[in-house]
């Protein structure tokens, strides 16, 4: 798949020397969806604003469909929607108004029917006639997307869909954006959830710092989730692991209360039928078992505090 | 150029207008009435004639000027600031769009605001006193040309204003003494000799001037100079705008 988004050594630096994002690249292919994570002033906002041409960047390029966001401005910034984080509306117009507004101030020209289609699919038009300002927030939200698509766009940024709406709106805004992948059109979205990426994204990134700390197929990244760990709770506690478990890959944990061990649970054999003969033949007596498996956001707390430390 | 982008700007700036239609219109008309009472009737009765023109007719030019400089700002300034203020201004900024079809959209619905009231009172006007046209074009083309350099100015203060204050501060500290000491109600011949050379250095003698010949062929200042003189305060007003597009300067971080 060809790249419909290029990224290269993006550097921005406010006039207080603030290096809101160090040097970052990134391609992003037609058609997939990549969840930005990074917690708060990573640099998310401020990229997915440079890319949209709200932020002037200090250095690097940015291309969208083979056009330079600076240089070819007006071809870059049309293939482009943008559904900013903050409910931002003109809140004295009506909804029919606003999102065809959007749609003429991108240049396209008068299209009522696509516009009824957009509404509709967000449970809108119903509500066309309603000014903004009596729509309920969940409801501004979508207007949002309804104006950001009303041009078209190939590709499409969501800052944060889902921050602050409430589990069925959340579930919704993953139907919208399922709907919008199946169209062709590319997503970049930018989210506190990790639920969400695993949820929806074809890649993730993380960004912290300024900086891209990694770009990964979900399913890659899943697979470095893949590992799970086997704690035993015992009833006696140990003071050195007994000869007949030092063969399994086993830590000591809790001044010898538990056994720890690590597995792939892609593995055809876990090895831990084997494990457990060899707890019981060793006269270990257990008082408990449990088991636990990295998430997405242990790889993400980890990532952005080792970069932080 | 983006006409449909253009197209758009100014339809949305207008719906705007539209919503308050009564109040746009009600507003002037009822200004305009008491500005005949308290000068044309209190003021007039004891002025006659001003350069052998009625009194009442004399101040018309004046008062439309009045209304039309602080319309074109207050719209223009109100217009572009109500994105800033409320967030909006994103999507102008991140749409394929270029300065100068913003300025037009929002400048244009701006300018034709004014010039709907600058319209309105002339019809007030004309309902009270006799009112010849003696250049009926130069007229037109006065009140053209101060609804468009005003709407730029304006829409550079609401670039520059950071809060609501600010918005009202250069309309009512600058403009509206500068509107009422530039001859609205007077013949700059009826001040003392050194306040008649002081306030050529206001610019609005030259526009109101200018105004007034279209109305009654007689003049404070030359007709060139007042021509002159709002044609170079349009260019100025759009060296600015292209400078804060340029830099992105209160807009684009």
């Amino acid at each position: 798949m060809p790249a419909i988004l290029t990224i290269r050594d993006l550097r921005k630096s406010y006039a207080d020397g603030f290096e809101a994002l160090k040097s970052v690249s990134l391609d992003i292919e037609e058609g997939e969806i990549l969840a930005l994570l990074g917690p708060n002033g990573a640099g998310k906002t401020t990229l997915i604003s440079t890319v949209c041409g709200i932020i002037t960047p200090t250095s690097g390029s940015v291309t969208v469909g083979g056009h330079d966001i600076l240089d070819d401005f007006r071809a870059a910034r049309s293939l482009i929607g943008l559904v900013p984080q903050e409910i931002n509306l003109e809140p004295f117009e009506t909804v029919w108004n606003t999102v065809r507004f959007s749609r003429g101030l991108f240049g396209k020209s008068r299209n009522d029917a696509l516009l009824e289609d957009i509404l509709r699919k967000l449970s809108l038009w119903d509500k066309r006639k309603n000014r903004i300002m009596e729509l309920s927030g969940g409801m501004k939200r979508r207007v949002l997307i309804a104006k950001a698509l009303s041009h078209e766009p190939r590709v499409l940024f969501l800052d944060e869909p889902t921050a602050g709406v409430d589990v069925e709106l959340r579930k919704d805004m993953w139907e919208i954006v399922a709907e919008l992948k199946a169209s062709g059109v590319t997503i970049i979205l930018t989210t506190h959830y990790i639920e969400e990426a695993e949820a929806i994204a074809d890649r993730v990134g993380v960004i912290a710092e300024g900086k891209l700390m990694l770009v990964e197929e979900k399913a890659q990244l899943m697979a470095r989730m893949g590992q799970k760990q086997l704690e035993v709770q015992l009833t006696e506690p140990v003071a050195v692991l007994p000869d007949a478990l030092a063969h399994h890959d086993l830590q000591l944990v809790n001044g010898g209360g538990a056994l720890v061990y690590t597995y792939d649970t892609r593995g055809e054999r876990t090895g831990i039928t084997a494990l457990l003969n060899d707890v019981a033949q060793a006269g270990l007596v257990l008082a408990d078992v449990q088991t636990r498996q990295s998430s997405l956001e242990d790889i993400f707390v980890g990532l952005v505090s080792g970069e932080t430390a | 150029m983006n006409w449909t982008a253009i197209a758009a700007i100014y339809r949305f700036e207008m719906a705007r207008f539209f919503r308050t239609l009564t109040q746009s219109f009600l507003s002037p008309v009822l200004s305009t009435s008491l500005y005949f009472v308290v000068f044309g009737a209190a003021i007039g009765s004891r002025i006659d004639q001003v350069e052998g023109i009625d009194y009442g007719a004399f101040i018309v030019p004046g008062l439309i000027m009045l209304s039309v400089m602080t319309q074109a700002i207050s719209n223009a300034s109100f217009g572009i600031y109500f994105p800033k203020f409320i967030g909006t201004i994103y999507e102008l900024l991140s749409a394929p769009v270029n300065f100068l079809e913003i300025v037009l959209g929002y400048v244009g619905a701006a300018a034709t605001k004014a010039l709907f009231i600058g319209v309105v009172i002339l019809a007030t006007a004309s309902l009270f006193v006799d009112l010849p046209i003696a250049h009926p074009f130069a007229m037109i083309l006065f009140m053209l040309l101060t609804c468009l350099s005003f709407a730029l100015l304006g829409f550079i203060i609401g670039i520059w204003a950071g809060n609501f204050e600010q918005l009202q501060l250069i309309p009512l500290m600058v403009v509206t003494p500068l509107v009422f000491l530039g001859g609205s109600f007077y013949s700059i011949s009826m001040l003392p000799p050194i306040w008649q050379k002081i306030t050529l250095f206001n610019p609005v003698v030259y526009l109101i001037s200018g105004f007034r010949w279209a109305f009654f062929d007689t003049a404070d200042v030359p007709v060139t100079l007042s021509l002159l003189a709002i044609g170079g305060f349009t260019v100025a007003c759009i060296a600015v705008i292209w400078w804060i597009f340029k830099t992105g300067w209160r807009i684009r971080s």
